[in-house]
């Protein structure tokens, strides 16, 4: 057993007392009445948490001693970890915060064990949502219980009902309510305008919600029974009160097939001073008129534009496809429409878009485009349905959605159409989760005829590789005498027979058989553009690659080549020079060219997101191969044990994924760490820069041999 | 019934081929959705090869079934797959008793009676496959034979015909220009819901309403292709969940079993689809 003495020292040390003036008397104190047991656990994680902030940990080790008697070990290192991820996500005061209200912490963890957390339910939701019809919508979490008719905005965690089943029915009823808004048409009326010139908008505002909720759940009892069925049930749990009796037959009117959001609104207008508006249901949502309207008005002219767009292209291919033939016909117009509305499901207008009054067959991206402008307009207005004309819109307006990647960088801690991946902080043997930011971005090509100055300057070299790799070429070929095949082999069935008139055994391979290549490598090179490649360095990794790609190119093999560099977990950058389905052409050639030193060297992402890229090729053997010149490395505290530690995890994560990483390196202190990252047998080390576009090559043969 | 053109000198004598077994006897239940029947009879008439495209599951299958009991022609099907050679579909030599002795493959045989040859999933097929059926599938008619040396043309019965399922995203089932341009195109498409609830029906013997709901809940997974599925369920799959239910197994556990583990293996986009079936029965 740890004597006091020994507790205190070393937590002097973890909690560097000697700067400070923090005072570890009373946390001492603490731990040493725990059992021996308990006391080195405790001094364990005290350094975990230390390690990431070093008051965070004096705080931790204060308060430690009262959540270990609250909580399961399993529950106390959860809260720890809350608390690391919390100081990562937004700093030391909330941090601090975890740590303090340990209670709360308690109650949330509980709230969790029988509730149901959004996020975790994101995809199943997402893909029951995106399973109903209409727009694509996306779900997201708020405070508030409403959409905009392009997002569902849902509470983070529901804990109303006891079972966390129970509570994820609620957000898929609370799902479909939100649905049913903007695919029946809750915002196809001029409610806005009724509002603004009515004497008491709140009035009728909070009777239409009543109104129109009583019509979309008639809806849903048509046609989603089931569903219907469940919603009833939870009401009854959630002991929700019935509907007042003097809602009865309104509930009855609205429940009619052909009642639409527009007669609500109008028997809204004349309801009668007695009536009150309920109390709206705990899955019913509110109508946010402002942010529905700021959506819609957005939307209508994208969508009108990108509609008139689609329409021209469309035509376009239509006419190179006839083969100019009605040519003569460029009088506007000539696209018309068909609306076909079910009689017993008045809601399902089906349109089919004519031309020369005959239906065309219609891309999907047209389908969706023409299923969002008929839920906003009810129709597809005829204005519609003139192709753009040349110039007439801007293409900016199309690209709303995707951000550019200049705008992202304004204001740094942007992480929008970013990759985030996690990274593995060894002092705290946990991930940090979404702790990079990578994006992927194109090398700017430089067409200076480095490629055919490389050719030149190795050209024995060139010729032998060639060679070499052409004896590696596993081509379809013919197999004699085999057991099995496609045809009779002759020669050998003219011996069969004279051995078998000799007396002699007569052999069953007598059949000639084509061999397939079974070749099927995807190789991916992750090349060093950090700023110490700068120089020589840069150009041998340029020129291996030239040599590289024409050894390939005979080979057959798929490969890609992507450049990484970073500066700091905000700015990780992979530089795309050659995907998997490209060709080796000129461009690729001044691509490598274009190969320039940035930055610093964090290897964890790029490996995490090269992982990915290689994953999606369908190959049955999977490369991984890094041209780099020295260690992980990188301004933000990358360095060291830090960035050697995820590194190695990254590269466990990508063999996990089947994936043969391999690493060439011209660093001579490589030795000291590589065996470690990559395995005794997975690196090479080149000592001379000068060597490395020789060895590259000579590298990849052995290895994939 | 069909003319032989000896080349080189060579001249093997065929054998009398009787394709009894596969010629279609009872009329197969097929619902026209539009006039894919009168297309299929022209091209027949006029010895033109016919390409069906369409997603899986949609009834091309049971179109060709139907067209052959229409003609009356035998129907023989060749389900195509990576390994599948040339000489699987022409024929080849085998050893009986210390001779070699040459057996027609599938496609030689439907030349040989006048029958329909279908071809079904034919970008299975390796690339080198597909080109044996290009001289079958031109104004020539004829199918060359390079182990006899023979060529056999095709008499006008004989009829080719191909299928494919437009919505792989790989580029390498793609089907090659040289290919499809030498077919007529017919383009097959999930039925419209009044439609294939009828056929439903009418496979399963299930009740009209719950046919409705069950295509109503196809729909549902049809909206989630390219946003976790790869396909929608097909046709086919409704009259497998509506024999289940007809046969006594609740809706949900039926649209469980039969189409959504049909769908998929990843749990959430599984969890999604069953959370949307139970939304509708």
């Amino acid at each position: 057993m740890p004597t006091i003495a020994q507790i205190e020292a070393w937590l002097d040390q973890i909690l560097e007392v000697e700067f400070s003036f923090r005072n570890t008397a009373e946390a001492v104190r603490q731990i040493s009445r725990l059992a021996e047991q308990d006391q080195h656990y405790v001094i364990s994680w005290v350094r975990r948490v230390a390690s990431t902030n070093v008051e965070l940990g004096y705080q931790y080790a204060l308060h430690v001693h009262h959540a270990l008697v609250l909580m399961e070990r399993e529950s106390v290192e959860a809260w720890a970890l809350h608390a690391m991820d919390t100081y990562d996500r937004s700093g030391l005061r909330p941090a601090l915060q975890v740590i303090w209200e340990v209670d709360d912490f308690i109650r949330i963890n509980r709230e969790r064990a029988i509730g149901c957390v959004l996020q975790e339910h994101e995809r199943v939701l997402t893909g029951f949502l995106r399973g109903l019809s209409g727009r694509k919508l996306k779900i997201q979490s708020a405070e508030q219980i409403y959409t905009d008719t392009e997002t569902l905005f849902l509470p983070p965690l529901l804990a109303i009902l006891p079972s966390p089943e129970q509570n994820f029915l609620l957000y898929k009823v609370m799902i479909t309510a939100l649905w049913a808004q903007t695919r029946f048409g809750t915002f196809r009326t001029n409610l806005g305008e009724t509002l603004a010139t009515h004497p008491n908008p709140q009035r009728i505002l909070a009777l239409f919600q009543c109104m129109e909720n009583l019509r979309l759940e008639a809806i849903i009892a048509r046609e989603l029974p089931g569903l219907y069925r469940q919603l009833d049930e939870l009401r009854s749990a959630l002991g929700e009160p019935p509907l007042p009796e003097i809602w009865e037959p309104f509930r009855q009117r609205v429940s009619q097939r052909d009642c639409s959001a527009r007669d609500v609104l109008m028997q809204v207008c004349v309801m009668p001073e007695s009536v009150q508006p309920y109390n709206a249901f705990a899955y019913q949502g509110v109508l946010l008129l402002d942010q529905v309207d700021a959506r819609i008005t957005a939307r209508l002219e994208r969508e009108k534009a990108l509609f008139r767009i689609k329409l021209k292209m469309l035509e376009e291919e239509l006419r190179e496809q006839s083969g100019n033939q009605s040519e003569k016909r460029t009088d506007g117009s000539r696209f018309g429409k068909r609306e076909i509305r079910p009689e017993e499901r008045p809601e399902e207008l089906q349109v089919e878009i004519l031309l020369h009054d005959k239906p065309l067959p219609l891309p999907d991206d047209i389908k969706e485009l023409i299923t969002s402008i008929t839920l906003d307009l009810g129709e597809i207005p005829d204005d519609y349905l003139q192709p753009a004309g040349p110039g007439e819109y801007d293409p900016a307006l199309l690209q709303q959605d995707n951000a550019l990647d200049q705008d992202v960088w304004q204001g740094s801690y942007h992480e929008e159409g970013a990759f985030l991946y996690q990274e593995w902080d060894f002092r705290r043997q946990h991930y940090r989760k979404d702790w990079c930011a990578a994006r992927e971005k194109s090398v700017e090509p430089v067409y200076d005829g480095f490629a055919e100055q490389t050719l030149e300057k190795y050209s024995g070299l060139v010729k032998q590789l060639r060679r070499t790799f052409e004896a590696m070429r596993d081509e379809n070929r013919l197999l004699k005498r085999q057991t099995q095949g496609d045809s009779v082999d002759l020669d050998a069935l003219v011996e069969a027979l004279a051995d078998a008139r000799d007396g002699r055994e007569m052999t069953d391979q007598l059949f000639a058989r084509q061999h397939r290549s079974e070749r099927n490598i995807a190789v991916l090179f992750m090349v060093d553009m950090s700023g110490s490649t700068k120089g020589w360095i840069n150009t041998a990794e340029k020129e291996s690659l030239v040599l590289l790609c024409e050894a390939l190119e005979t080979l057959g093999d798929r490969y890609a080549i992507y450049g990484f560099s970073s500066i700091s977990r905000k700015r990780c950058e992979l530089y795309h020079v050659k995907h998997f389905c490209e060709h080796y052409d000129n461009e690729v050639r001044a691509r490598i060219s274009g190969i320039r030193p940035h930055d610093y060297t964090r290897m964890g992402f790029a490996i995490r997101h090269l992982s990915g890229v290689l994953t999606e090729v369908d190959a049955r053997t999977r490369v991984l191969i890094t041209l780099s010149d020295g260690k992980p490395d990188d301004y933000d505290g990358y360095r060291g044990e830090y960035g050697i530690e995820d590194t190695r995890r990254a590269l466990i994560e990508a063999r996990r994924r089947g994936i043969h990483p391999y690493c060439i390196t011209i660093d001579e202190q490589a030795r000291d760490y590589l065996p470690q990252l990559y395995g005794p047998a997975a690196y090479t080390l080149v000592d001379e820069v000068a060597a490395l576009p020789l060895k590259v090559s000579d590298i990849y043969r052995r290895l994939t041999t | 019934m069909f003319q032989q053109r000896p080349i080189g000198g060579v001249f093997v004598q065929p054998k009398s081929v009787n394709l009894n077994e596969y010629r279609v006897v009872d009329e197969p239940f097929y619902q026209a959705s539009g006039d894919e029947v009168g297309v299929f009879d022209s091209c027949y008439r006029n010895g033109l090869p016919v390409l069906l495209k369409g997603p899986t599951g949609c009834g091309k299958t049971r179109f060709m079934e139907y067209m052959a009991w229409r003609l009356g022609r035998p129907l023989v099907t060749v389900s195509c797959h990576d390994d599948l050679t040339a000489s699987d579909l022409v024929g080849r030599y085998l050893i009986k008793g210390g001779e070699t002795t040459w057996i027609d493959g599938p496609l030689t045989q439907a030349v040989r009676s006048g029958g329909i040859c279908y071809l079904d999933e034919i970008v299975e097929a390796r690339k080198d496959t597909m080109v044996v059926i290009h001289p079958l599938a031109d104004d020539r008619r004829v199918l060359p034979i390079e182990k006899l040396g023979t060529l056999i043309e095709a008499p006008p019965e004989f009829c080719l015909a191909i299928s494919y399922n437009p919505g792989y995203q790989s580029v390498l089932k793609d089907l090659k220009q040289s290919t499809r341009q030498r077919f007529v195109a017919l383009e097959f498409d999930y039925p419209k819901p009044d439609l294939e609830a009828a056929i439903v029906a009418r496979e399963s013997g299930l009740d009209r309403t719950t046919t409705e709901l069950l295509v109503r809940f196809a729909g549902m997974t049809r909206n989630l292709k390219g946003s976790g599925l790869e396909e929608g369920a097909s046709t086919r799959l409704l009259v497998h969940a509506a024999k289940l239910i007809a046969a006594g197994v609740t809706p949900v556990s039926a649209c469980r079993s039969a189409i959504a583990q049909a769908l998929t293996d990843d749990h959430e986009m599984l969890t999604a689809v069953n959370e949307l079936s139970s939304s509708i029965f």
